[in-house]
């Protein structure tokens, strides 16, 4: 502590007022850029009442788009859990040739505009292309049914098992396993037993990200969905048409519940990086 | 690799104990080819399926140049800002302790959790004419949704987190030590924090900025909504995407893809070379 007279300054601190400053600056920017937002989306939904909120999410058109997204997010999270698991198995616990390459291919879906991940299905399943009409005369309807919204779905959420496992599974080796497999276990035995308890936390995590994702996923979905109501409208893009149709408060009231499950998200990712040190963080998504 | 072995053949993968290599890899491998690599060669295919002429055309068409710069001359600016406060933030949370740390902390990832779509009605809802903090802005003839302003500001809201979870995790790590001896040798605070140590964060600064910027310049669903769309003035270029493709016009739609993959792929191999050179120079990404 500060002697009278003698103001002592740490060499290697800011002073107080510097940090007032300096924090003051950046929760702002935050309160302003990051929590506003989410505030006006839970007022503009209960403007007018609670009752006509309620309303607004169990007309049919919205139960359809919440049963749509739950069903899509049930498919493409499961698919993508299990190509997580393998890549991250391949890639972890071998050697081989051409690894960083395809640790880059996974990555790929990040660093695409969510519209051209519509269009490509767009070029490859529509009524010009090659594949499409062929499916078609089998009655196989790809686009603008569901399932191109969920092969949309599991294009944008590729990565996200697979980029939280893959560091975690490479940081702990194969020391368990090899352990395990001379000790007699199968491989299968060595997964369940060995492996799976070692990363459940990390494999959560990551689901947990891809989930939300998947059930938010907006520009992917709205190219090749055709926006046919209570047909092939996930709840974003029914957030989309109400807006678009000036009902504000139905659309907030969807859009809140939306915003609930980011929050949900949040809160059980922060609680499993405190309680298990999941995901190490480092500009992904 | 290891070369331990006295054979110098060449093989795809180092043996080991563990099985399911085979099975894995080739499970990965197909589930990445049939999600992401055909479609994406199918949108290759149809690009060079188009002559060099038709496709200059298309890319020299007034509104496509305009719809190109506004996307990224927009994802830049955001991402600059995002890196001077994004910075900022990250030396509040890494340094100084504060109640509510551990809460803004969590929220800086909202971007990543909370749909685009909500993202995007929320903050056309604050910053239409009528808005919240539009309403603030419309007696000094300021209109901030429907003009570039209003993008940018739905691209800092994406932003923030690449930046802050890019630079975070580095930050942590700097050596007290380095500090101390910058403030023995006589440096005060102030060239003690822009000499010494902001040029040991750059490599990751430089990352964030950059998968900031990737991502601003594909970003689509928060846009949207408060561009206002107008042609020439606040169109993006994935919402030309999506307006080609609604006029059948599929060579438009793709040739425009086409270019934003390749500046996409630019950037993310940019990216990896800052990467893999500030580990050679940082010891860390």
């Amino acid at each position: 502590m500060a002697d009278r007279g003698t103001r002592f300054v740490n060499p290697v601190d800011e002073r107080t007022g510097t940090k007032i400053v300096l924090t003051s600056i950046g929760g702002l920017y935050l309160a302003f850029f990051l929590f506003l937002p989410l505030v006006a989306v839970f007022i503009e939904a209960f403007r007018k009442g609670a009752a006509s909120y309620w309303e607004a999410l169990v007309e049919p058109d919205a139960a359809a788009a919440i049963r749509l997204t739950l069903l899509v997010a049930a498919i493409a999270v499961p698919l993508n859990l299990v190509f997580g698991v393998a890549a991250a198995w391949a890639i972890a616990k071998f050697e081989f040739k051409g690894k960083a390459f395809l640790i880059t291919l996974i990555d790929l879906p990040f660093s695409i505009s969510p519209v051209i991940s519509g269009l490509v299905y767009v070029l490859l399943f529509g009524s010009h292309s090659v594949l499409g009409p062929i499916l078609k005369s089998y009655g196989i309807e790809i686009l603008f049914a569901v399932p191109g919204i969920v092969l949309a779905t599991v294009f944008v959420t590729f990565p996200f098992v697979a980029r939280e496992l893959i560091p975690l599974m490479q940081d702990q080796g194969s020391g368990d396993e090899e352990a395990a497999l001379s000790l007699g276990a199968s491989g299968w035995q060595t997964f369940w037993y060995v492996t799976l308890p070692n990363i459940k936390w990390g494999l959560l995590y990551g689901v947990l990200l891809c989930n939300a994702r998947a059930m938010g996923e907006f520009g992917a979905v709205s190219v090749v969905s055709g926006h046919i109501r209570g047909l092939t409208n996930t709840m974003p893009l029914h957030v989309e048409i109400l807006y678009n149709e000036y009902n504000m408060a139905a659309a907030f009231a969807v859009a809140s519940l939306l915003a609930a499950l980011a929050l949900v998200t949040l809160a059980l990712k922060t609680l499993l990086e405190i309680r298990f040190g999941a995901g190490n963080a480092g500009g992904r998504h | 690799m290891t070369s331990t072995t006295a054979s110098t053949r060449w093989r795809l993968k180092e043996p080991s104990i563990i099985p399911g290599f085979g099975l894995t890899l080739g499970f990965s491998l197909a589930y990445l080819g049939l999600i992401i690599l055909i479609p994406l060669a199918g949108l290759i295919f149809r690009a060079s399926s188009l002559s060099a002429s038709e496709f200059l055309s298309i890319l020299t068409d007034e509104r496509t140049l305009a719809a190109l710069k506004i996307s990224f001359g927009t994802a830049l600016i955001a991402a600059l800002i995002n890196v001077v406060f994004g910075v900022l933030i990250c030396w509040v949370l890494v340094r100084y302790d504060f109640p509510g740390r551990r809460l803004i902390d969590a929220m800086v990832d909202l971007p990543f959790a909370l749909p685009t779509a909500v993202a995007g009605i929320a903050l056309s809802a604050l910053y239409a004419p009528k808005g919240w903090i539009g309403a603030w802005f419309t007696p000094f003839d300021i209109r901030i949704a429907y003009t570039p302003i209003g993008i940018t500001i739905a691209l800092i809201f994406i932003g923030l987190p690449f930046v802050v979870r890019t630079v975070q995790p580095v930050m942590e790590e700097i050596d007290r030590e380095v500090e101390e001896a910058a403030a023995t040798l006589g440096a005060n605070r102030f060239q003690t924090v822009f000499k010494v140590l902001l040029p040991s964060l750059l490599p990751a600064i430089m990352t964030g900025f950059a998968l900031a910027f990737a991502r601003g310049v594909g970003e689509y669903g928060s846009v949207v909504f408060i561009a206002g769309n107008i042609p020439y003035v606040s169109e993006i270029a994935p919402l030309l995407i999506v307006i080609r493709l609604e006029e059948f016009n599929y060579a438009g739609a793709t040739a425009i893809a086409t270019i934003m993959l390749v500046i996409s792929f630019a950037m993310l191999l940019i990216i990896n070379l800052i990467q893999s050179w500030s580990r050679g120079r940082y010891g860390h990404g």
